[in-house]
């Protein structure tokens, strides 16, 4: 074995190391539209936004949206229900996040309604804060939908959404 | 594979078994010496490889009736149950299947672990089975889908959420494995097509598992190695074919008393409704063969460690064979480990009735202390146990107990041990 490490790499040597690359790009090549294929299509990319008429909404009802084939709740609060998401303090909080932050307008709560846990959808006015209860494992979101008790480990996502006009929210 | 060289009688066999030595390989299989004590546990192996042929056979009928579209998938299922000749004996004979198949493989997996089956020289054999148990639970997982009711749906978004739990790339993969932002046609039609493959894998690794248990033989409900052939052996066929084919008839009565008086009592109510992205069932719980795996999950208050425990859960099982210390395979030479066994029935039994119940109160607090026994009892207890235990002395062979019993043998042999002992 000395003898052949102490050689200097032929051309046979130089062969076999290109067809050995030259041969894993090919079947990195090969692969990849195998694995890609099962990422979202262009026809599921295609559906990404989606336009809300909010205009029958009053205070205190939600409505709950399909976005992406995920619910989105569209909840018009109540003054008390922005004041005690305003009110709490941020060091209660498990996922830190502020009210105004997650609420531009703040009558306005627009978010995913998919429990960051495992995906279920929280049953709204309901649980421990009186906002939402996930059924499936027991997660507690407040009014501004931020987890408060149990396992999920972050708040509901707001998605990108804006107001098209004072009745019209686009979501994505 | 064979111990003795085989030819045979007829020419045209003798020509054939030249080129392709099939006849060979069935001669092995009809001779196999095995264990003359092999006891009714032993008959699952049989019946196992019924359950998946079943399985496959009724799998491949579904899917000439069956559409896997989100549109469609509901109403084909119905289709099949209404309108399909013999539909719904097909369908709950494999929908019940799956659960028949799996109360067999727990009874399997339970018996090696009490007589010791996982131990050198047969891990490979375990690994082989725990890969096949894995791959199983895919599969039922995969097909509890395709009828595309509310627990099909929810089932398929909490299981595969549990990988956006993974750091960093946790969405980029739920997007992957979904094709979309959520459970959607594109899982489904996936998920059709890995539920139609993955039985034909189990089959491909079933092979290796019989192979693999073909070359040092069967163990035994006394453990011990024995000679082969010999005394302690009878060929397989046809004294175990016999037996397997008893014991798979008294499995075909429970199995058709399922499909025939209550074939929707191990199902959901819930999933003969229509799956419905906007509405969660009120109580989401899987199949009973996920549940004790289900409570694990939802017993860690973490979702990252929650995932964690759950699948190590299952891996600890596959390295099973080096946390068990004790040398000694059958339990009935261990009077401790055959207590700690006991328990862990129970614990698993246990873990089994919370996963099913909501995991809350006492039930939380039951699931987090049988979840926190099961790894103590992998974990801790065996390698513990196989350095401290008295194991009580094994026989040197399976007929000596009865035809070796007699008084002079036996007092030889227990002053030969009580010398050893001074």
């Amino acid at each position: 074995m000395s003898d052949s490490e102490k050689k200097k790499p032929n051309r046979r040597d130089f062969i076999l190391t290109a067809t050995t690359a030259a041969g894993a790009v090919g079947v990195g090549a090969v692969v990849w539209p195998l694995v890609d294929q099962m990422n979202p299509d262009a026809s599921v990319k295609a559906l990404a936004s989606t336009e809300v008429d909010i205009s029958a909404v009053e205070p205190g009802q939600s409505i709950t949206v399909l976005w992406r084939g995920k619910p989105v709740f569209i909840k018009r609060r109540t003054t008390e229900e922005i004041e005690s998401a305003r009110a709490v303090d941020l060091s209660e909080l498990k996922h830190p996040e502020k009210d105004e932050d997650r609420a531009k307008n703040p009558e306005w709560l627009v978010m995913l309604g998919v429990c960051t846990h495992l995906g279920c959808v929280p049953l709204t006015d309901k649980g421990d804060y009186g906002a939402w209860f996930c059924p499936c494992h027991g997660s507690h979101y407040d009014t501004s939908g931020r987890i408060r008790k149990g396992p999920a480990p972050t708040n509901m996502e707001v998605p990108k959404y804006e107001f098209v006009n004072s009745n019209t929210i686009k979501i994505g | 594979m064979s111990d003795h060289e085989y030819t045979p009688k007829s020419k045209v066999g003798k020509w054939f078994n030249d080129r392709l030595p099939l006849l060979t390989l069935a001669n092995h299989l009809t001779e196999y010496p095995t264990p003359k004590n092999l006891n009714y546990w032993w008959t699952f192996g049989g019946i196992l490889t019924f359950c998946l042929i079943t399985q496959i056979i009724t799998g491949i009928v579904l899917g000439m009736h069956y559409v896997a579209h989100a549109d469609l998938a509901f109403q084909s299922v119905e289709h099949i149950m209404r309108d399909v000749n013999y539909g719904w004996l097909i369908r709950y004979v494999h929908a019940n299947g799956a659960s028949m198949f799996f109360l067999a493989v727990y009874i399997h997996i339970f018996r090696s672990l009490y007589y010791g089956s996982y131990k050198s020289p047969r891990e490979v054999i375990w690994i082989i089975g725990m890969l096949i148990y894995f791959l199983m639970m895919a599969t039922a997982f995969m097909g509890y889908v395709l009828p595309w009711g509310q627990m099909s749906f929810w089932g398929a978004t909490v299981i595969t959420n549990l990988f956006s739990a993974i750091p960093l790339v946790g969405e980029s993969i739920t997007n992957w494995l979904w094709g979309g932002y959520s459970v959607d046609n594109p899982t489904l039609t996936r998920f059709f097509s890995l539920h139609y493959l993955f039985p034909f894998l189990i089959l491909g690794l079933v092979v290796l598992h019989i192979w693999a248990l073909h070359v040092p033989g069967n163990n035994n409900p006394i453990g011990i190695d024995i000679k082969k052939p010999s005394k302690d052996t009878v060929p397989f066929h046809p004294y175990i074919v016999i037996k397997d084919a008893f014991a798979l008839l008294i499995f075909l009565l429970i199995f058709a008393f399922f499909v025939f008086f209550s074939p929707n009592i191990l199902g959901h109510a819930d999933n003969y409704i229509e799956a419905n992205p906007l509405v969660t069932p009120a109580h989401i719980v899987p199949e009973w063969y996920l549940l004790p795996f289900y409570a694990i999950l939802r017993s860690v208050p973490d979702k990252l460690l929650g995932v964690i425990a759950m699948f190590a859960a299952i891996f600890v099982l596959v390295i099973l064979p080096w946390l068990d210390t004790s040398k000694v395979r059958s339990t009935v030479f261990r009077p401790i480990y055959k207590q700690f066994y006991w328990f862990l029935v129970a614990d698993v039994l246990i873990l089994g009735y919370v996963g099913a119940m909501p995991a809350e109160g006492i039930y939380l607090l039951i699931a987090r202390v049988a979840t926190a026994y099961y790894f103590a009892h992998f974990l801790i207890i065996l390698p513990f146990l196989g350095f401290k235990e008295k194991t009580t002395p094994l026989p040197l062979s399976i007929t000596e107990p009865i035809l070796g019993g007699s008084p002079d043998i036996v007092m030889a042999r227990n002053n030969s041990n009580f010398k050893e002992k001074l």
